[in-house]
């Protein structure tokens, strides 16, 4: 089947970007919007088009294979090892060009609204389609040195439109933060990329992964610390999908860039750079999975920490973006989860598939979220819940799809997160039970925070507006519409026959062991935040007295809520997320800071050494040269 | 002596002949300073054109002067190189001040790439030190050019006294190379393959020599004082000329000539490079004038450089010219806008530099994408050429020196960002005023942008250089 179109894909986005960068002072900043949005409205097509030809002629039963779209040699670097730039589609790759499409025109139509009347309105929407081209570019890459130039390239977009508020300072020392912090893990990823290729000789992925493969059946045999060269590789390459992953520790820079124009947080920090750690994994999985099982248990373990580690704090914070920031850490841990517990091949890659479609679905959710979260920041100019409350009657779209992707989050069937979240847990279930009973609690947690989120933006105490909030235009309304759709119905896509380890389909079973206490511990999260957002000021007695039965929970409540409020506050936040939060903010940003610090510090001390006095400069090189021949001749 | 002997000689011939245009227009009374820019920047290009048809290998002189396509090569980069400075000093060579001394400067710096060509095509070690003291003693005439200012003159001291001892120290190898083989002669001397500890005192004696030049740590103290008081375009000339120069002159011996011995230069190489790339960087963060701030960017730099030498083969050879190449390009850029904007204020402090962008939005956005290059972020040159110099090393199993050296590019990204923040995000009450540039420093910033943003997407150029090892 012909898939030349797919270049397409990568062309449109690249000239788009070229023509609005170009033009951006001479062209009107609607028509930049609109040229913008239709280029991207086509690739979103032409992806699902490709979708619709690789699945359809595709025969589940006997597996998808790999389709090489287009390769072109680049570069002979020696004579064994060559580098390509090619398009490689499988169902992993066409599975993340759908999702990156849908998210980012959704992110580009809301923008029309958004962003109306900003300074440099062309400007920003030439970096959405460098970034999008950059984000397209690195999942469809044919090797690991393409998508490490595209991996860097999605880290300079991202940085441009972290950055977008020039005037705000707090955005630029964010975009560089999360521009060092990422180029930082990234240089465990180059390590990995060449310990790899020269152990094996290779950079394509279809050698690399390849189970019959001579890197997988002949594993290189030097061991270093009890660990082979493949799994060095493999943890070293980990900690470049860690950094844009935002895996702890190297999440410090994700909660910061949340200073960004909030669709741009909706498209980096939700759907698409944020995954490209998971979908990095994901690539290599056969690799993990057969020659370095230990990096594979590491990856569980630190996706495991992260995701109640960041679930404890999205708790505890007031800004809505960073509740949703710390919340996409937490769903970003269950795939890490959901990829280390997996094997490969058959039903054993469960956790594989799970992962990939929690990937799938959270793109649509989350992304909703965030842009809920915009178009209320939009409506009351703030980002802190303390100024927010009782929208719903301002904003009904908005609300109405924001509990829907509340309750996709939370796990509630038929919803979408129900699926996926519910796939994750059997397979750490099968795995390894306490990593299950982490996952476990972490659902119940973030049922929780998700619904703190929800009751005090949207119900609990109507503060004093200056002027009253009013809905988001049809250009914000109509992508949250969409999303909430897509959040509802993506759970019914069968991954199980189109995304696996192997490509081919296998038989998932419903495992109502899991599924019941994943409901209920979810029932519970939300219980306890109705009990403590929902009402927290004087309602009007008419209508607690018209409803009687919340009523006496009412009467109830004020015991209960005691109770609820000194576990929580007294024992929970007081001793659990306050110190979490105290060691993220001075153990772990210390520790970063202090990096930093220290380099200063070294440059102050060995100043002296350049004090403009040539006998100085002399001395130096001649001891210089001694020492270096004493270091020869004694070695 | 025929013909075809001077045609294998036209760069050196052709170069002579440059010179011989400036002695007589700066002895005559040329008081018409832009006419003789102009000529000279059209004879050089012209000259430049003829260094590209292609030659014959062959030795002359009896095995003293050598020239085959990779010298060619080498020389053709050297000679862009100093294309783009000249274009880019123009306006400081027709400036009133130089009133009269426009001849002089030109007759020198060409006197200097003149010994470059002879160490490139030294086939001899006595040519290869000739060589050396030409391209090095007009440089301090060159970096004390300003002579009304103190710092210049300086410069030129400090220079003169620091190459003195180096040129020693050098000269000191090669008495040793002399009293273990008996013979100058590099090819002789490769055919021998002797091993001693002398032989090693020798080698580093000579690499410390060349170090000097390539400002490897701790050879570098002259760096910041001598960028700092030269005029900008000889600074310039020394961040990519001179250092390209010395980087393959020190290639060509390592290589061809003790092709049999790398253990004896691979761990003091090895050693040079951890230093330079740690100390390069510590000083690049504190500096706040843009001069020595390139100063310390380009020890780094050539930190970097010494990556290349961890692989004893042709990857070697052809990362280490690849990455001169790139680096010589996105360097000349940044000194095309610094160019412009000293020609036109004067200023050159980090801070005069904040709110650039909105007036002088194309120049920003040049700086900001060769600043890009040097740091080695993709998909500008730069950030090919450190990746291959990082496989090479990778390719010799050396994991931790690419790790130091992967680390410390992370450190240089934070610097450069630096200039990129004072010019796109900090707030000045009176930035530069917009700058209208002239046609030679829009042809020199052309060439350089090219170069940065096509030579990494064009692999033949990459296969030709791997092609002539």
């Amino acid at each position: 089947m012909d898939f030349s179109f797919t270049i397409l894909i990568l062309a449109l986005p690249l000239f788009s970007f070229a023509l609005l960068g170009l033009t951006s002072k001479s062209l009107k900043a609607d028509l930049a919007g609109y040229a913008g949005t239709t280029s991207l409205l086509v690739i979103t097509v032409l992806s699902y088009l490709a979708a619709w030809r690789y699945f359809g002629g595709g025969d589940a039963e006997a597996g998808f294979g790999t389709t090489i779209a287009m390769n072109y040699l680049w570069l002979n670097f020696t004579d064994t090892l060559q580098i390509h730039i090619g398009i490689l589609l499988d169902s992993l790759s066409i599975m993340m060009l759908v999702v990156i499409t849908t998210v980012s025109l959704m992110v580009h139509i809301y923008s029309l609204g958004y962003m109306k009347g900003e300074k440099g309105f062309q400007r920003y929407y030439a970096f959405l389609s460098l970034f999008t081209f950059s984000m397209l570019g690195l999942v469809v890459a044919t090797n690991i040195f393409q998508m490490y130039i595209f991996w860097e390239l999605v880290g300079v977009s991202s940085y441009l439109l972290i950055g977008f508020y020039y005037e705000r300072p707090s955005a630029v020392a964010a975009s560089k933060k999360a521009f060092i912090v990422t180029r930082f893990a990234d240089l465990g990823f180059l390590i990995g990329i060449l310990m790899l290729s020269f152990s094996t000789g290779t950079f394509d992925f279809d050698a690399l992964t390849s189970p019959t493969g001579p890197v997988i059946s002949q594993p290189a045999g030097s061991l270093f610390m009890g660990l082979s060269v493949t799994t060095w590789a493999m943890l070293f390459i980990f900690m470049g999908g860690a950094g844009k992953s935002a895996m702890f520790p190297l999440h410090i820079w994700l909660p910061d860039a949340m200073e960004g124009p909030t669709p741009v947080s909706a498209l980096i920090h939700a759907a698409t750079m944020v995954v490209a750690g998971v979908y990095l994994v994901a690539r290599l999985f056969p690799i993990y999975a057969m020659s370095a099982p230990e990096a594979l248990d590491v990856i569980s373990y630190i996706g495991s920490f992260t995701s109640l580690f960041a679930a404890v704090i999205a708790c505890t914070q007031l800004d809505i973006k960073r509740v949703l920031a710390y919340s996409t850490l937490s769903q970003i841990g269950y795939m890490m989860v959901a990829l280390g517990v997996s094997g490969y091949g058959g039903e054993a890659g469960l956790g594989y598939m799970a992962s990939l479609f929690h990937l799938f679905t959270h793109a649509f959710f989350k992304a909703l979220l965030f842009l809920g979260a915009g178009s209320v920041i939009h409506a009351v100019h703030s980002n802190m819940m303390t100024d927010m409350g009782g929208l719903r009657k301002y904003m009904p779209v908005t609300h109405v799809t924001f509990l829907i992707a509340c309750l996709t989050i939370a796990g509630l069937p038929p919803l979408s997160g129900f699926f996926s979240k519910d796939e994750i847990l059997v397979a750490a279930f099968e795995h390894n039970k306490i990593i299950f009973a982490v996952q476990w609690l972490v659902a119940g947690i973030t049922a929780f925070y998700m619904f703190r989120l929800y009751f005090n933006i949207f119900w609990n105490r109507t503060p004093e507006y200056h002027h009253a909030p009013h809905e988001s235009p049809v250009t914000m309304t109509l992508p949250l519409s969409f999303l909430a759709v897509a959040s509802v119905f993506a759970g019914f896509v069968p991954f199980h026959e189109l995304v696996t380890s192997d490509g081919k389909a296998f038989e998932t079973s419903f495992h109502v062991l899991v599924a019941l206490p994943s409901i209920a511990v979810a029932l519970v999260g939300i219980g306890l935040a109705y009990i403590m957002y929902f009402k927290q000021n004087e309602r009007p007695t008419k209508l607690a007295a018209s409803i009687s039965g919340i009523y006496t929970a009412a009467f109830h409540k004020f015991y209960i809520d005691e109770i609820y409020i000194f576990i929580t506050k007294g024992i929970i936040f007081q001793f659990i997320s306050r110190p979490v939060a105290w060691f993220d903010r001075h153990i772990v940003d210390g520790t970063m800071n202090l990096i930093g610090n220290t380099t200063v510090a070294a440059s102050v001390v060995i100043r002296r050494l350049q004090s403009g006095k040539v006998q100085l400069y002399i001395w130096f090189f001649a001891s210089g040269v001694l020492l270096l021949t004493l270091y020869m001749l004694l070695q | 002596m025929t013909w075809n002997t001077l045609f294998i000689m036209r760069h050196e011939v052709l170069l002579t002949l440059l010179i011989m245009y400036e002695l007589l227009a700066d002895l005559s009374d040329e008081t018409n300073r832009t006419r003789m820019v102009n000529v000279t920047i059209a004879g050089f290009f012209l000259y430049m054109l003829a260094g590209f048809v292609p030659s014959e290998n062959a030795a002359l002189f009896g095995g003293m002067y050598v020239n085959d396509e990779l010298r060619v090569l080498l020389k053709n980069i050297l000679s862009v190189s100093t294309f783009i400075v000249l274009l880019q000093s123009s306006g400081w060579a027709k400036s009133p001040i130089h009133q009269g001394r426009a001849g002089a400067f030109y007759l020198t710096l060409l006197s200097t790439l003149m010994g470059m060509f002879f160490m490139i095509s030294a086939g001899d070690f006595l040519m290869l030190y000739l060589g050396l003291e030409l391209a090095t003693l007009p440089l301090a005439l060159l970096a004390s050019f300003d002579k009304e200012f103190r710092r210049s003159a300086e410069a030129g001291a400090k220079l003169l006294m620091s190459s003195a001892v180096s040129s020693a120290v050098l000269l000191f190898g090669l008495s040793l190379m002399y009293g273990i083989y008996g013979t100058l002669q590099m090819e002789d001397i490769a055919q021998m393959n002797l091993n001693s500890d002398i032989h090693t005192i020798a080698i580093i004696f000579f690499i410390s020599g060349l170090g000097f030049k390539l400002s490897l740590v701790p050879f570098h103290l002259w760096t910041a004082d001598v960028y700092e008081g030269s005029p900008l375009p000889v600074t310039t000339y020394f961040s990519v000329v001179s250092k390209g120069a010395a980087l393959f002159t020190l290639m060509l011996v390592l290589y061809r000539v003790f092709r049999y011995q790398p253990e004896e230069w691979r761990m003091p190489l090895y050693t040079l490079s951890v230093l330079t790339m740690v100390v390069g960087n510590l000083f690049a963060l504190r500096q706040k004038n843009m001069k020595r701030f390139l100063a310390f960017s380009s020890i780094t730099q050539a930190g970097f450089m010494l990556l290349g030498f961890m692989n004893f083969g042709r990857i070697g050879m052809t990362t280490i010219v690849y990455f001169m190449l790139i680096y010589g390009l996105s360097n000349l850029a940044v000194f095309g806008v610094l160019s412009i904007i000293v020609r036109a204020t004067g200023k050159e402090s980090m801070d005069d530099l904040n709110g650039f962008y909105s007036t002088n939005p194309r120049l920003g956005l040049v700086m900001l994408l060769s600043l890009f290059s040097l740091a080695g972020i993709p998909p500008v040159a730069g950030f090919f050429g450190k990746f291959f110099l990082f496989t090479a090393a990778a390719s010799a199993g050396m994991y931790i020196l690419v790790f130091i050296a992967v680390l410390n590019a992370t450190i240089s990204l934070y610097y450069y960002l630096l200039v990129v923040k004072a010019m796109f995000i900090n707030k000045n009450e009176t930035p530069i005023p917009s700058i209208q540039s002239t046609f030679y420093e829009k042809l020199a910033i052309g060439i350089c942008l090219t170069g940065i943003l096509a030579i990494g997407f064009v692999s033949q150029l990459y296969e030709y250089i791997q092609g002539l090892m």
